[in-house]
């Protein structure tokens, strides 16, 4: 939480993820405020799942997310870039192998 | 929050070029600015004011209805009202999500709402004289809404977009049973008639003018354009509004009070009157027949709330304690 927010009483900000149904992934579909945990899993059913959106939530405190850093041409990801031999479509086979 | 939020340091003057055309270029590309991105600082506060101003007519706007869920005629309707406003809600929420990626505070934001120094939109600050005003408002008001907010779906600012869709999807409930309810008050007495006639009449210049001033004296259009943030003018949404609408008001029997409305063969579109501008003004400014109470409401709302969250974040923190001191123990 923030010192502003700390000094007028708000409520930390949580980020929310949804399982839509089994077999998917949890997605994130935004944030809300909430004072504890408990309290961020009701909101965030009666706020993100009003219409059967979901069958399991998360939610973590924003802050106790790590992001790497927001710079598309960051460093970070250099190391994926100069890989194409990572893509199948880097390797020629003859049209007349079946199957590959 | 510093992990997922924005970062505003680079937007001053020593903006490096490549990250301005870099924004530049995800424009004009048609791909979506998202939180973490280098954003200039006009772009930044059109958007925190736009989608504050949003947020607040959602939470405001579930105040006019509100006040018919006691007295909703059946079970089913008051079910029904029930949770159109609980969606204004939950839309309001969404949205404050949205500003708080920018940067805005939740709590910043709520007290600017208070003080008035943010707006909502000009329509809630109407009365609802009758339980047929909820039905116009869902036909009118949500119809109206939902032309706004169809092409906001592809707005360049990624969270907004996003909670657009969200919002869009809910939206054609809260049209449909305006309209569902309207056509049952039409089947009814002649009374009921005249309550859904007079319903529309006050209620259709007001729905107008929820799409703002006239496109030449509406200052800050031309930028939102530009920037992608805004897909369509105020007259041509207007416009759209009218001619989806016109047919709708056939079927269902009504009239709508504007005698310069008709068919254009040449422009395929309705011609139709002028909206009172100053009228439009002077509800902005404060000056509309709600404008006092709607906003007394919510202060009151807040302020009789304080305990709660005070509670809450008490209680929090108690349990905290307790799991932290069972851990040791």
């Amino acid at each position: 939480m923030s010192d502003t927010q700390a000094k007028k009483g708000g409520w930390p900000l949580y980020e929310v993820f949804v399982r839509g149904k089994r077999g998917l992934n949890h997605v994130h579909v935004g944030s809300l405020h909430a004072a504890d945990d408990r309290m961020a899993l009701t909101h965030a059913r009666d706020l993100y799942t009003r219409r059967n959106e979901g069958v399991s939530i998360w939610v973590v405190r924003s802050e106790n997310i790590a992001a790497s850093t927001r710079d598309e041409k960051d460093p970070f990801f250099d190391p994926s870039a100069d890989k194409v031999y990572r893509h199948p479509t880097f390797y020629d086979i003859p049209d007349d192998v079946p199957h590959i | 929050m510093a992990a997922l939020q924005t970062d505003s340091t680079t937007a001053a003057d020593g903006t490096p070029p490549d990250l301005a055309q870099r924004f530049d270029d995800t424009i004009a590309r048609d791909q979506r600015i998202e939180p973490r991105d280098w954003m200039p600082d006009g772009y930044r506060k059109t958007l925190i004011r736009q989608v504050a101003q949003h947020a607040h007519s959602e939470i405001i706007g579930m105040q006019p209805e509100g006040e018919w869920i006691t007295r909703a005629p059946s079970l089913r309707r008051k079910a029904i009202l029930f949770a159109k406003v609980q969606d204004e809600a939950g839309h309001g929420l969404y949205l404050y999500s949205a500003a708080e990626t920018l940067g805005a505070d939740r709590t910043d934001l709520t007290e600017r709402l208070l003080e008035g120094r943010q707006k909502y939109s000009s329509i809630f600050n109407y009365p609802t004289l009758s339980f047929a005003d909820v039905g116009v408002i869902g036909w009118f008001v949500d119809g109206a809404a939902i032309c706004n907010q169809v092409p906001l779906c592809r707005s360049s600012y990624g969270p907004y977009a996003r909670a657009m869709v969200r919002i869009c999807k809910e939206e054609s409930f809260h049209q449909r049973q305006g309209y569902e309810l309207l056509m049952t008050m039409m089947r009814g007495t002649d009374a009921q008639r005249e309550m859904v006639q007079d319903a529309v009449n006050r209620w259709w210049w007001p729905s107008l003018m929820m799409f703002g001033p006239p496109d030449d004296s509406s200052p800050n259009s031309a930028q939102s354009m530009a920037w992608k943030i805004k897909r369509h003018s105020n007259d041509e949404l207007r416009q759209r509004f009218v001619d989806m609408t016109v047919p709708q008001a056939e079927k269902l029997g009504v009239t709508l009070p504007d005698p310069e409305l008709r068919w254009n063969e040449e422009r395929g579109r309705h011609d139709f009157g002028t909206p009172d501008w100053d009228e439009l003004m002077r509800v902005i400014k404060g000056d509309g027949p709600c404008n006092t109470e709607r906003i007394e409401r919510r202060r009151a709302a807040h302020e009789e709330g304080a305990w709660v969250r005070e509670a809450a974040v008490a209680h929090a923190a108690k349990q905290a304690a307790e799991k932290q001191n069972g851990a040791v123990a």
